[in-house]
């Protein structure tokens, strides 16, 4: 308590904070370029294969986690059930690799090896054309958040309230996915993938493909994010995330600025789905459900989501330290990433990317 | 320019009657003080009139009913209002405070790409409010007079003809007090204001009319002189307020 009583009168927040404010154009179009140079230049060139296609799935969490960054950190909705939108991305490209694999007018391998079906089921038909499948990984996402938004936003949803609602939605997707054994692949998923769009799927040089697509998709989405954040919008939401009432009275309406960001989000996520299929070669209930849902959460805390890079580098730091101490202690994991989120939630709210700022803050203070 | 017309207002929260009736002209262009003890209602009646909170009866602005309208679109309407705390958004500057004030009507592709210039409505209402030196600083770490301005100025560039104001010169200090009702001074000009305000000699130096509340109605109205004069009001509310002074 000491402590945080006395740094206003070392460092005087006003002077700080203004100078943090002015730089951070600045220093997010440098990230964004330090980012660019890492991924396309430095990545596959240190990396091996399996790293690379490893960093790959990173990179999708990653796409999860700056939607979420603008949802929560700018817009404060905290959506625990991203897993929904990403699911629908994943479960959409999927649908169409497994008719592409099965080739024309047949049934994937797995509707025939469970054998209920005599036919395809009317809803996996039209993800047949890429022309439906490809848009449709990241519009049906859009399309649910829309209608679900709607509706939630206009109640005055908010809060707890609505973070709740949305892990539900995760739980119920997750669930109902695991049900339709015959139609959906139940628990399995959809996985034995050959080919992503005549591509073959097991040659090294394709997964590299696959990795520089997922790269720059995620500088796509982190132009997109920054775009918005910086826009009046993005000023907007903020103003709707500290005092929705306020907006209101100004003749705004809070529902459709909250709206816009979750629709986002979703895309975002939608898109993720989408490549970690190819990237990682399978998408099932267990990977969608509430505990990834929350796991994408705990990245962008830890990151910092109010930052536009923060999101990014807390989504890669946790699947990595999961990944590799899971490893070593697989019973332990999960434990850590509790403490973890609870260890950044008390002691570090701005995340890892407000590290700097801080320590800058304190040196400020003994000077 | 509109005047604001209130019949039969009723807001009851269970059962109690916050707001029991009343009835309430405000001529085009004038400054009306709301006053009364507290729980008379005052506040509950500016809720309802902006939405807030839900009320039976009517009420006009100009000729359109308010009533029954969520609260942005009374906004847009043309009502505007400031709280008895200062909101302001405080993680945001004091200039993208006052632009999202002044960009109600954007339209969405607008509202998508960066402000390329400040506004001039914006610029000009720096000066009014004196904080063109901290434009770019937060408002949060603005002083409360100075919070209490820049919402001043988001009424300001929000341009709207109907004010409702709740307390604005609550906490102040008798300088910053002063400077506020020069800041009110410029902004009512050619609109209409509605002033909930306790401090009596603000009342006296700013007020064309005055309505008392009580217990949710309107005890008395009029000039500032003949409300003084009305013996039910010193009764309830300006005899203690006299005495003390």
């Amino acid at each position: 308590m000491t402590s945080t009583v006395e740094r206003p009168v070392s460092a005087p927040p006003a002077a700080s904070r203004r100078r943090f404010v002015s730089k951070a154009p600045l220093r997010a179009g440098a990230g964004l370029a330090a980012a660019a140079v890492l991924l396309f230049a430095v990545a596959p060139v240190a990396l091996s294969d399996f790293r690379l296609s490893l960093l790959a799935k990173y990179l999708c969490f990653a796409m999860v986690a700056v939607g979420i960054g603008l949802a929560w950190g700018r817009g404060g909705l905290l959506t625990l059930g991203q897993g929904v939108f990403f699911g629908l991305g994943g479960y959409a490209m999927a649908m169409h690799m497994k008719l592409a694999d099965a080739g024309p007018g047949q049934m994937p391998d797995f509707m025939l090896l469970y054998g209920q079906l005599d036919a395809l089921p009317w809803w996996w038909a039209p993800f047949r054309s890429p022309y439906f499948a490809l848009p449709a990984t990241v519009l049906l996402p859009m399309l649910v958040a829309f209608l679900l938004g709607s509706l939630v936003f206009r109640r005055r949803v908010r809060g707890a309230y609505f973070a709740i609602l949305s892990q539900a939605l995760a739980a119920a997707l997750a669930i109902f996915l695991i049900g339709q054994q015959g139609t959906t692949g139940g628990t399995n998923g959809l996985t034995d993938f050959q080919g992503f769009f005549g591509y073959d799927l097991d040659d090294p040089v394709n997964q590299r493909m696959v990795y520089f697509i997922v790269a720059g998709s995620l500088l796509a989405l982190l132009l997109i994010a920054r775009q918005l954040i910086k826009s009046r919008y993005g000023e907007l939401l903020v103003a709707v995330r500290d005092s929705e009432e306020r907006v209101r009275f100004l003749g705004y309406n809070p529902a459709n600025v909250k709206l816009v960001a979750y629709v986002v989000a979703a895309g975002m996520a939608g898109l993720a789905g989408a490549l970690f299929v190819p990237a990682v070669g399978i998408i099932n209930p267990a990977l969608i459900g509430i505990v990834p849902s929350i796991e994408f959460v705990i990245g962008v805390a830890v990151g910092g989501r109010a930052t536009l890079l923060g999101p990014v580098i807390g989504a890669v730091a946790v699947a990595w330290a999961r990944t590799t101490l899971s490893e070593e202690f697989p019973a332990a994991w999960t434990y850590l990433q509790g403490l973890l989120f609870v260890l950044v939630v008390a002691f570090l709210p701005g995340g890892l990317a407000s590290v700097y700022r801080l320590l800058k803050e304190r040196r400020h203070g003994r000077a | 320019m509109d005047g604001l017309k209130v019949r039969d207002l009723h807001v009851s929260f269970d059962g109690f009657q916050a707001v029991d009736g009343v009835d309430l002209d405000v001529a085009p262009g004038d400054i009306r003080f709301l006053i009364g003890p507290n729980g008379a209602g005052k506040t509950t009646l500016v809720d309802a009139v902006t939405g807030l909170v839900k009320a039976t009866g009517s009420v006009h602005f100009g000729d359109k009913e308010l009533l029954g309208r969520p609260v942005h679109q009374i906004a847009r309407m043309g009502v505007g209002r400031t709280f008895q705390t200062a909101t302001v958004f405080e993680e945001l500057t004091v200039l993208q405070n006052l632009d999202i004030a002044a960009g109600a009507a954007r339209r969405p592709w607008t509202l998508l790409r960066r402000r390329k210039a400040i506004p001039a409505v914006v610029t000009d209402a720096l000066e009014t409010i004196n904080l063109t030196t901290q434009r770019d600083q937060l408002a949060g770490t603005l002083a409360h007079g100075q919070k209490q301005w820049l919402e001043i100025g988001m009424l300001l560039v929000q341009d709207v003809p109907l004010l409702l104001l709740d307390e604005p010169v609550a906490g102040m200090s008798h300088d910053e007090r002063d400077a506020t009702g020069a800041l009110l001074g410029v902004v009512s000009r050619d609109r209409t204001v509605v002033v909930i305000e306790h401090d009596m000699d603000f009342m006296r130096s700013f007020a064309r009319t005055v309505t008392v509340l009580h217990a949710g109605k309107v005890l008395s109205e009029g000039s500032v002189a003949q409300v003084q004069a009305d013996p039910r009001v010193q009764e309830v509310y300006l005899g203690q307020g006299t005495r003390d002074a």
